[in-house]
C-alpha cells in the first residue's frame, strides 16, 4: 500500500510539473465539446429554427402548385424564391448558391384533375352508375414529374428528408383530388360532406417520462455524453507517452531492479489518470451547465442523474486507462504510441457510434461496435442521460468496461513480465 | 558472495555471444572491477546480475539468493547504479530519492533523515529541492548513486559510475563508495577509468569478447605482466590497440 501511495504521489508530481500538458489535458476536451455541440446544434437548428433558401420554378400555376407552395411555406423550413427558368435554377443550385430547386411541371394541376376524373369516371361506370360510351376514346394523360435539384454538397439525410416531405405532400394532393372528383360525381351540392378527408391514421411520439413529466432530449443531451467519452478515451495518448518516457529516460530500468511489481507502478498511474478523467468529466458537465446556456445552447440536464453519471465516468475512465497502460507497455517509442493512440481512439469512437448511430452501420460494423468499449460507455451514458436508466440498466455496460480494464491491464502486466523475465 | 557459473548471453539476432561461459567468485566486502573495451560484455554481465536481462545459459547466486527463487528478497539485498541517469528530470532530488527509497519499503522520518544525511555527505543538501534537470552531470551522477544505496544494500553494482563527471565529483563518489565498502557493502563496478580502478579495486577482471581474460589484484596483474607499469599497460597488452567501435 505504501509503495502504491508513493507511486501515485510521484505520478501526481510528474503531471503537475507539466503545466502545458495539464492545460492540454483539461482545456482541449472543453474546446472539443463546445465546438462540436455548437456545430451539431446549428445543424439541428438548420431544419427547425432557420429557414433554408430554396428555388421554385412554377410552370404550373394551378391548384396543385399552390398547395405545394403553401405546404413548403407552412413547414417553416424553407425560404421560397421563385425563378422563371429551370436552367437558371439548376445552375444556381449546382454552383452551391442554393441547397435545393423544385421544378413544378407545366399543366400539373390540369393533368392531375384530368387523370383523377378519368379514373373516377371509370370506376363509376364499372359500378353502373353512369352510361358506358363505347365509342369514346380515352385521352392518354402522361404522368407528371416534379424535378428536384440538390447542391452536390448537400448531405444525404437532408436530401432524404426533403424527398420524403415532397412525396408525402404529392400523395396527399392526389388523395384529396380523388376525394374531390368522387364528391363531384356523387352529388351536385358542393357543401354536402360525403368523405371525411382527414387522415385516419396519425402518429404521436411518446417520450420517456421523468417525475411524471415528458422528458425531451436536446442536442446537448446527445452531444455531451458522446464527446465526453471521446475526450475521456483520449487519456490513452498522454498515459502511453508517460510510460514510454519512463522507459526512454531510464527510470523504468531502475524500477525493474527495485523490489516493486509492475502492477504497483501501473496502479499509481491508474489512480492519478482516473482522477484526471473525473476532473475532465466534471469540467465538461460544468460547461454543459453554465457555459452552454451563456452561448445560446440548451442547458445540460443532469438533475437526479449525477451519481450514475459518475459511475459511468469512472468505469469508462478505467477502460480508457487500461488501453493506455497496454499501449504504453507495448510501444517502444513515443512516435509509436502517440499516433497509434490518437488514431485508435478515433476508430473506437467511430465504431462506438459517436459520429454515426450504430443501427445505420453495415452489419459487420455493427458486430464490431459491440466489442468497442466506447460503444459500451456511450450506451451507458445514453441510458442515464436519455433513457432515464437505473444502476441496474447500466450494469451490463459498466461490467464490460471493468472487464476491459482488467483484461488490458493484465495483458500489460503479463507482457511486461514475459519480456523482462529473468 | 557472488557465485557466477558458466553464464553466457547471446542476444536475439546476434551471431556471437556477448558473454561467453563466464565463471567468477566475488567475495563479501570486495571491490571488484569489471574492466574491458567497449562491447566487451561488461554491461551485459552486470545487467544479468541485476535481473535486467536473462542469461542464455548458466546460473549465478548472490549471497545464496537467486532471482528464480528469491526475486524480491534479492532485489532488496542489492543496489544498482545504472550507467544512465535513471531519475525523473522534473522532480527534485529529494522527491526522486523519496520515491525510489519508498520502492524499497523505506518511509517516514527514517527515510527523510537518510536522504538528507546522504545528500549532505555527497555535497548536495543545498540542492535537495531543486529539479534534476537543473543539475550538472556530476550532480546527477551523485543523486543516481544515492537512489541506489538508501536501503543499505549488501551488494552494490555500479555501471560506469564516474563517466562524464569532473574530478571533484569523481573523488567524492569514490570516497563515498570506499566508505560504503568499509561498512560492509560488496561493490562490483565497471569502468573505463583504469587508474581509478587500480587504486579503488581490491580485485579486477579484464573482459574481452565476452570472456574473462585475466583476473586478480591490480598490483599482481601489473607485476605479472612484462613491461607493465600500471593497469592500463596490462589492459593494452591483453586487449590490443585496435579500436572497438561497434553498433
Amino acid at each position: 500500500m505504501h509503495k502504491l501511495m508513493a507511486s501515485t504521489y510521484k505520478e501526481f508530481l510528474l503531471l503537475t510539473r507539466d503545466i502545458g500538458g495539464i492545460a492540454i489535458l483539461f482545456i482541449m476536451p472543453l474546446v472539443l465539446i463546445i465546438t462540436i455541440t455548437l456545430i451539431q446544434d446549428s445543424t439541428f437548428k438548420t431544419v427547425t429554427d432557420y429557414k433554408i433558401p430554396i428555388l421554385i420554378v412554377n410552370n404550373d400555376n394551378g391548384h396543385v402548385s399552390k398547395t405545394i407552395l403553401e405546404g413548403l411555406e407552412k413547414s417553416n423550413t424553407f425560404e421560397i424564391n421563385l425563378k422563371e427558368a429551370e436552367n437558371t435554377a439548376r445552375d444556381l443550385v449546382f454552383k452551391g448558391k442554393y441547397q435545393l430547386a423544385i421544378i413544378i411541371p407545366e399543366n400539373l394541376s390540369s393533368g392531375l384533375d384530368k387523370k383523377v376524373s378519368q379514373n373516377v369516371d371509370g370506376i363509376i361506370e364499372k359500378f353502373g352508375l353512369e352510361e358506358t360510351s363505347d365509342n369514346f376514346q380515352q385521352e392518354i394523360i402522361e404522368s407528371k414529374e416534379v424535378k428536384l435539384y440538390f447542391d452536390p454538397a448537400t448531405q444525404l439525410t437532408f436530401k432524404n428528408s426533403v424527398k420524403n416531405g415532397i412525396d408525402k405532400m404529392v400523395a396527399k394532393i392526389e388523395t384529396e383530388s380523388i376525394y374531390k372528383a368522387f364528391q363531384e360525381q356523387l352529388t351536385d351540392d358542393p357543401s354536402e360532406v360525403i368523405f371525411d378527408t382527414e387522415s385516419f391514421i396519425t402518429f404521436n411520439e411518446i417520450l420517456p417520462q421523468k417525475d411524471n413529466e415528458e422528458y425531451i432530449p436536446n442536442s446537448v443531451q446527445h452531444n455531451v455524453p458522446a464527446w465526453t467519452l471521446f475526450a475521456i478515451f483520449f487519456i490513452i495518448v498522454p498515459l502511453s507517452i508517460n510510460i514510454v518516457k519512463e522507459k526512454s529516460q531510464g527510470t523504468f530500468v531502475r524500477l525493474r531492479t527495485n523490489p516493486v511489481s509492475y502492477a504497483i507502478v501501473l496502479g499509481g498511474k491508474t489512480l492519478v489518470y482516473l482522477i484526471v478523467c473525473l476532473i475532465q468529466f466534471i469540467l465538461m458537465l460544468m460547461v454543459g451547465l453554465y457555459v452552454f446556456p451563456a452561448i445560446g445552447l440548451p442547458t445540460l440536464d443532469i438533475s437526479g442523474r449525477l451519481p450514475l453519471l459518475f459511475v459511468v465516468a469512472v468505469f469508462a475512465g478505467l477502460a480508457a486507462i487500461g488501453l493506455g497502460l497496454l499501449l504504453g507497455t507495448i510501444a517502444k517509442t513515443q512516435e509509436q504510441s502517440a499516433p497509434f493512440g490518437a488514431t485508435f481512439v478515433v476508430i473506437l469512437a467511430a465504431l462506438g457510434g459517436v459520429w454515426v448511430p450504430v443501427f445505420v452501420m453495415p452489419k459487420i460494423m455493427q458486430a464490431l461496435s459491440q466489442i468497442s468499449p466506447m460503444n459500451w460507455g456511450l450506451n451507458a451514458f445514453y441510458d442515464v442521460f436519455l433513457r432515464n436508466g437505473s444502476l441496474l440498466d447500466i450494469l451490463p455496460e459498466i461490467s464490460l468496461l471493468l472487464l476491459f480494464f482488467l483484461a488490458t491491464t493484465l495483458i500489460a502486466i503479463v507482457y511486461n513480465e514475459k519480456k523482462n523475465a529473468v | 558472495m557472488i557465485k557466477i557459473e558458466q553464464v553466457s548471453k547471446k542476444y536475439k539476432g546476434s551471431e556471437s555471444y556477448s558473454v561467453s561461459n563466464i565463471g567468477l567468485l566475488i567475495h563479501e566486502k570486495e571491490i571488484f572491477g569489471l574492466l574491458g573495451p567497449n562491447g566487451a560484455g561488461k554491461t551485459t554481465l552486470i545487467s544479468m546480475l541485476c535481473a535486467l536481462i536473462k542469461p542464455t545459459s548458466g546460473t549465478f547466486s548472490i549471497d545464496g539468493l537467486t532471482y528464480q527463487k528469491n526475486k524480491n528478497q534479492l532485489k532488496q539485498h542489492i543496489g544498482i547504479v545504472p550507467q544512465e541517469y535513471a531519475l525523473y528530470p522534473s522532480l527534485t532530488a529529494f522527491e526522486n530519492l523519496k520515491y525510489f527509497g519508498s520502492m524499497y519499503g523505506l518511509k517516514g522520518k527514517e527515510l527523510d533523515t537518510k536522504i538528507n544525511q546522504t545528500l549532505e555527505h555527497l555535497g548536495l543538501l543545498h540542492f535537495a529541492h531543486k529539479k534534476i534537470d537543473a543539475f550538472s552531470g556530476g550532480m546527477k551522477r551523485r543523486v543516481n548513486l544515492i537512489a541506489s544505496i538508501l536501503h543499505t544494500p549488501k551488494v552494490l553494482f555500479l555501471d560506469e559510475p564516474t563517466v562524464g563527471v569532473d574530478v571533484q565529483s569523481k573523488n567524492v563518489i569514490i570516497e563515498f563508495l570506499q566508505e560504503l565498502n568499509k561498512n560492509g557493502t560488496t561493490i562490483i563496478y565497471t569502468s573505463h577509468h583504469l587508474n581509478e580502478a587500480e587504486k579503488f579495486c581490491t580485485r579486477v577482471a579484464i573482459i574481452d569478447h565476452g570472456k574473462i581474460i585475466i583476473k586478480g589484484h591490480p598490483k599482481d596483474l601489473i607485476k605479472n605482466n612484462d613491461g607493465a607499469h600500471n593497469l592500463e599497460d596490462v589492459f593494452i597488452n591483453l586487449t590490443g590497440k585496435a579500436l572497438r567501435d561497434h553498433a
